[in-house]
């Protein structure tokens, strides 16, 4: 059975695990829904007061704000297995088991548990995609499709790569960090907003150290058709969510350096 | 009387010390809150800056926002975790059976972890807020201080009946996850606190035609009554009001949450090996 196949299993037994409860699933999905949808709301009333943010109007903050929705919700949907490496596997030593089987161990990771509650998040992420391009008066293309579909892919990477270092780090820490909440929830907080609203080290932050801004904020300046504000052509708006695969294969690497320092914990 | 209170008093001093014990997740919990803050900040000043006219100032909603951060630990999101999982393997039993007033046990619970979980944190984010921003150059960003001794005084009595009105909700929940007999139960607390407390945006920066309800639901005596008193956007008559709709509310849930229990005590079944 080929890796995909594999994790379509996962996908299936786990779906099936939940749905043992649907009743308590659906209150989890709708929860979920709720709560994102609630914040979003809180967005537009900020611009029912306000009228615009340094120029930017509600509906295209709107498609940033879906953008990076849809993309963190697509990862932490899959990365359950990483956001509890340190408790689930490194402290009870349960990693060792997971090393003897003949499957790479992200694959395994990845397939320890699907949070189809995100599916919520996801939706509001698409309700935002659909207000912003409802309100917006673009003339759409299928480079432009693209693009935001490759602004999405990008910014799924990068999240997949914080939380392969943050699993990373708790081979040396042991217990999940929960700070990277910090950079992912606070990161999709950030990231919905256009970078230029920031003030210069923020934005520096969210370019280069974790490229928020690359994978989100160029491509969706240049689908608006507002490329002028982010001060680069919008060409590097075609390029700079590569920024996103990037982060996440310099977290590969940092993973195998972590599997390599690995001696388990186990009693 | 004394003697009587002993036994909620014992609960309410050991919670509070073992809210303490938890120094790691409180430190991370501070370097989160942090971060949110200054995102916060940041967005809350380019919003202002087109606009500056507003039913709070720029600096006030600042300040608004480091308070939100500090108190965090206020707000009731959930049930008490330790009661949800009595409910679910049911030794939810070992409840009904103690010789004390289970919804005063209840309270007192709530109370002290409310407040140790808070206590931990107000000290490091006011002195990073208040202390730190403005010595290194960011004054604009940082947590001001109350409008005016009156408004300290009053704000000293609206946040105390915040803790109360949060304590008496998460009191309320517990009653309804163990009515239900499931923690899900419980979640429609984020739904209902995030948005009308005035955690996701001030409610004065809400419409202006959903004001009155805003100040008059419960959820305003959580965040938003204590934090515009505190800057004085509510002084004299309507401070006065704000903390009249918190005592309010406090009464209304206590009393809620006692005839639910009461109901729910005299038929409990329990599940569980």
């Amino acid at each position: 059975m080929g890796e995909f196949a594999l994790i379509l299993r996962y996908v299936r037994n786990c779906l099936r695990a939940q749905m043992l409860y649907p009743t308590a699933f659906m209150i989890r999905l709708v929860t979920q829904f709720t709560v994102t949808i609630v914040e979003f709301g809180g967005l537009w009333a900020l611009f029912a007061r306000f009228g615009h943010v340094r120029g930017w109007t509600f509906p295209e903050i709107a498609l940033f704000y879906g953008v990076v929705s849809t993309a963190f919700s697509l990862v932490d949907m899959s990365t359950r297995g990483f956001d509890m490496f340190g408790p689930q596997f490194v402290k009870t030593g349960d990693f060792d088991r997971v090393l003897l089987r003949p499957r790479p161990a992200t694959t395994q990771l990845v397939g320890f548990e699907f949070g189809f509650t995100s599916i919520g998040r996801l939706a509001q992420g698409l309700v935002a995609v659909v207000v912003a391009i409802a309100l917006l008066d673009i003339d759409w293309t299928a480079a432009k499709v693209a693009l935001l579909l490759w602004s999405v892919a990008g910014g799924a990477a990068l999240f997949a790569g914080i939380l392969i270092l943050q699993a990373t780090l708790a081979f040396w820490t042991v217990e999940s960090l929960e700070i990277v909440n910090a950079i992912t929830y606070g990161g999709v907080e950030a990231a919905q907003y256009p970078l230029d609203i920031y003030a210069s080290w923020f934005r520096k932050f969210l370019i280069y150290v974790v490229p928020l801004g690359c994978v989100v904020y160029f491509p969706v300046a240049a689908v608006l058709g507002r490329s002028d504000m982010t001060g680069m052509g919008a060409w590097f708006g075609t390029v700079s969510p590569l920024a996103g695969f990037a982060f996440l294969a310099l977290a590969f690497f940092a993973w195998g350096r972590g599997i390599g320092h690995y001696t388990s914990t186990g009693s | 009387m004394s003697t009587l209170a002993l036994p909620y008093l014992a609960i309410l001093r050991a919670r509070f010390v073992l809210m303490l014990q938890y120094r790691a997740a409180a430190f991370a919990g501070f370097v989160t809150q942090c971060w949110w803050g200054v995102i916060k900040v940041m967005v809350l000043a380019a919003f202002y800056a087109g606009h500056p006219h507003q039913p709070i100032t720029l600096a006030q909603a600042i300040t608004y926002t480091w308070l939100g951060q500090g108190l965090l630990g206020l707000l009731p999101w959930n049930a008490d975790p330790e009661i949800s999982e009595a409910v679910e393997s049911g030794n939810i039993a070992y409840e009904r059976l103690r010789p004390v007033d289970t919804h005063s046990l209840w309270f007192a619970r709530a109370i002290a972890q409310k407040a140790g979980g808070t206590a931990l944190r107000i000290l490091p984010m006011f002195i990073a807020a208040a202390v730190v921003l403005p010595l290194i150059g960011l004054g604009e960003w940082s947590w001001r201080m109350p409008a005016t001794a009156d408004a300290a005084a009053l704000f000293a009595v609206s946040i105390t009946l915040a803790l109360l009105l949060s304590s008496a909700f998460v009191v309320l929940l517990n009653v309804a996850v163990t009515a239900l007999k499931t923690r899900r139960a419980a979640n429609i607390a984020a739904t209902l606190v995030n948005p009308l407390s005035g955690m996701i945006i001030p409610l004065a920066l809400a419409p202006t035609w959903a004001q009155g309800f805003l100040f008059w639901q419960p959820f305003a005596g959580l965040v938003d009554i204590p934090y515009r008193i505190y800057f004085g956007n509510l002084a004299g008559a309507a401070a006065l009001e704000g903390i009249a709709a918190q005592v309010l509310w406090v009464a209304l849930f206590m009393l809620a949450g006692r005839w639910w229990l009461a109901d729910v005590w005299a038929r409990v079944d329990t599940q569980g090996s």
